[in-house]
């Protein structure tokens, strides 16, 4: 069961249980939906942008441990970064779960996330994790809606 | 005297030998294919067919004059003839090969509606149609001005019949309906729903994908329109599927794709087309895959279909009542006649990673929407994991279902 753990280690389960700012921002100058219609994951991802800071995100929607856990801690890592840093991270992160970058052994600034590159192991899982980075990138340029199909 | 009933003998083990994919091993442990809804397996003797097919006898059909092409058309004819007594058509003509129920639905949806569906008339479907018994009516719909009027269902998962009645008019020209709910496992009340539906001068589309791996069907005694399913659900390869329609239809109904093979002459000035089958089956067809489709009906017909049906609800059964027992665990479709398929939602916990820790189990499942959007917010649900036996599947097998879904329970709480 060990690769399992990998997957739906504690602070994973504990992001879902409790998923960290999950709530609209009245006045939110971004707002972007993520679909990941193959499994019926939605999010909803919400931006107040300070300057160039990001200094309000929040997210709402529905769906797997995986994609809740990832928003929740996609959500309290990016407040207080510029935008620049945010999208680095959105890279960084996506390059994780998708095998092109190692947090071992490559330069990375990912920190508590690299919890989620087990996700590598469960291919089908990917999308999951990277939605509401997708989604939080699609708010930032001002798009209005992605899908992850 | 009473009836009294037999459990059934039924030799699971020696069935299972006949499918070579289920003695593997997933993740370290064995495999417990419970996806059968989605595709079933296949016996060794559909995949011998299948090679002896393209080892010895492989050429193109139908009109060449050589003898390997003679010897394939043969054998292909030949699955056809087997379709026709598989399903109790009257004439072998009126069995049209496509590649699925999807191309099958799409093609009657098209061709029937092109020449008798106009504007203003309606169309019913009901609510628990997979997304290839709804969106072909759709566009049909749209393009010929008619209209899509759904027949609901109730919380059990079965079609409201009073409602079902009171959507026929005069306007309604075809009803596509579902034998067996591949989300829910209803076993609809098809004959009943024809008889009535011809009373008011109108044809039924019959989506039997999830029927005919179950149990016995017969298109004469049902008087069905059009009966469609697919090969791979019913252990024969992908790419074979199978389109009956009453000739009195088919006849009238102008082709659907075009192209060598559907034709009697072409010219640029015209063109005239051949009869059925051949006006529906343009382009070379997937040779193989039909005569997998044949030798998948051959293995149907060498074992006691009718036990299988038994064991099958058994094991439903068992399944339904071991998973029913677990709480926090929500059954969704509930209705009285149902064939091997159970979903299923875990409270708290997303269908999608239900569907990961069973694989992680060697269990597979299917977790989503099934392609069944509208099933989904009816029960007002994301997703449902779903399990879906064939007679192959076990006790066993069942056991660790319900296992596995205990692990779930435990991952979460």
């Amino acid at each position: 069961m060990s690769e399992l753990n990998e997957l739906y280690q504690e602070t994973i389960l504990e992001h879902n249980k409790n998923p960290r700012n999950f709530r609209e921002i009245e006045g939110a100058d971004k707002t972007a939906d993520g679909n990941n219609p193959l499994c019926g994951d939605a999010l909803r991802v919400y931006v107040k942008m300070d300057g160039d800071i990001v200094g309000d995100v929040a997210f709402k929607g529905s769906g797997c441990a995986i994609s809740k856990a990832s928003a929740s801690m996609m959500t309290q890592t990016v407040k207080g970064k510029t935008r620049e840093e945010a999208e680095t991270l959105f890279d960084e992160f996506h390059r994780m779960v998708t095998g092109e970058l190692n947090v071992e052994t490559d330069d990375n600034q990912l920190g508590k996330l690299r919890v989620f590159a087990g996700v590598l192991e469960f291919p089908a899982r990917v999308k999951c994790a990277s939605l509401s980075w997708h989604t939080l990138n699609a708010a930032l340029h001002g798009d209005e809606s992605i899908t992850t199909e | 005297m009473t009836a009294v009933k037999k459990m059934t003998n039924w030799d699971v083990e020696k069935i299972r030998a006949d499918f070579p994919v289920l003695s593997q091993t997933v993740n370290g442990k064995p495999l417990v294919y419970l996806d059968n809804a989605a595709s079933s397996q296949v016996p060794q003797s559909v995949i011998d067919r299948t090679s002896k097919y393209l080892t010895e006898e492989h050429s193109n059909i139908h009109r060449g004059v050589h003898y390997l092409s003679q010897h394939a058309t043969t054998a292909y004819e030949a699955a056809r003839e087997k379709v026709k007594r598989f399903i109790n058509a009257p004439d072998v003509k009126e069995c049209i090969f496509v590649r699925g129920t999807t191309e099958g639905i799409n093609l009657i949806a098209q061709s029937y509606g092109r020449k008798f569906i106009g504007e203003g008339d309606e169309i019913l479907v009901s609510q628990m149609e997979h997304h290839s018994n709804i969106i072909p009516w759709q566009m049909i719909a749209e393009e010929r001005r008619a209209k899509v009027r759904m027949i609901p269902i109730s919380k059990r998962g079965e079609i409201i019949i009073d409602e079902y009645e009171n959507l026929l008019n005069e306007r309604t020209r075809i009803v596509a309906v579902s034998h067996v709910s591949n989300s829910l496992g209803t076993v609809n009340p098809i004959r009943e729903m024809i008889a009535t539906a011809h009373k008011f001068g109108v044809s039924v589309c019959v989506d039997a994908a999830q029927s005919v791996p179950h149990f016995p069907v017969d298109v004469q005694e049902l008087d069905c329109d059009f009966f469609v399913f697919s090969g791979h659900k019913m252990f024969g390869p992908t790419g074979s599927g199978v389109v009956y329609g009453k000739s009195e239809w088919l006849d009238k109904m102008p082709p659907y794709q075009t192209g060598g093979g559907m034709i009697r002459t072409v010219s640029f000035e015209g063109t005239t087309f051949a009869p059925i089958p051949e006006k529906f089956e343009a382009g070379t067809p997937a040779i193989a895959a039909g005569i997998g489709l044949g030798a998948a009906i051959d293995y149907i017909n060498s074992i006691d279909f009718e036990a299988a049906a038994t064991y099958e609800h058994e094991l439903l059964e068992y399944a339904t009542a071991r998973l029913a027992d677990i709480p926090g665990v929500t059954i969704i479709g509930t209705a009285a006649h149902k064939a091997s398929v159970l979903s299923f939602t875990i409270e708290g916990v997303h269908p999608h990673d239900i569907g990961t820790i069973l694989d992680q189990q060697g269990i597979a499942v299917r977790a989503g929407h099934h392609c069944a959007q509208p099933v989904m917010q009816f029960f007002d649900v994301p997703a449902t994991a779903r399990a879906s036996f064939a007679f192959y599947n076990t006790r066993e097998e069942v056991d660790k279902l319900a296992d596995a879904v205990q692990k779930v329970i435990e991952v979460f709480a």
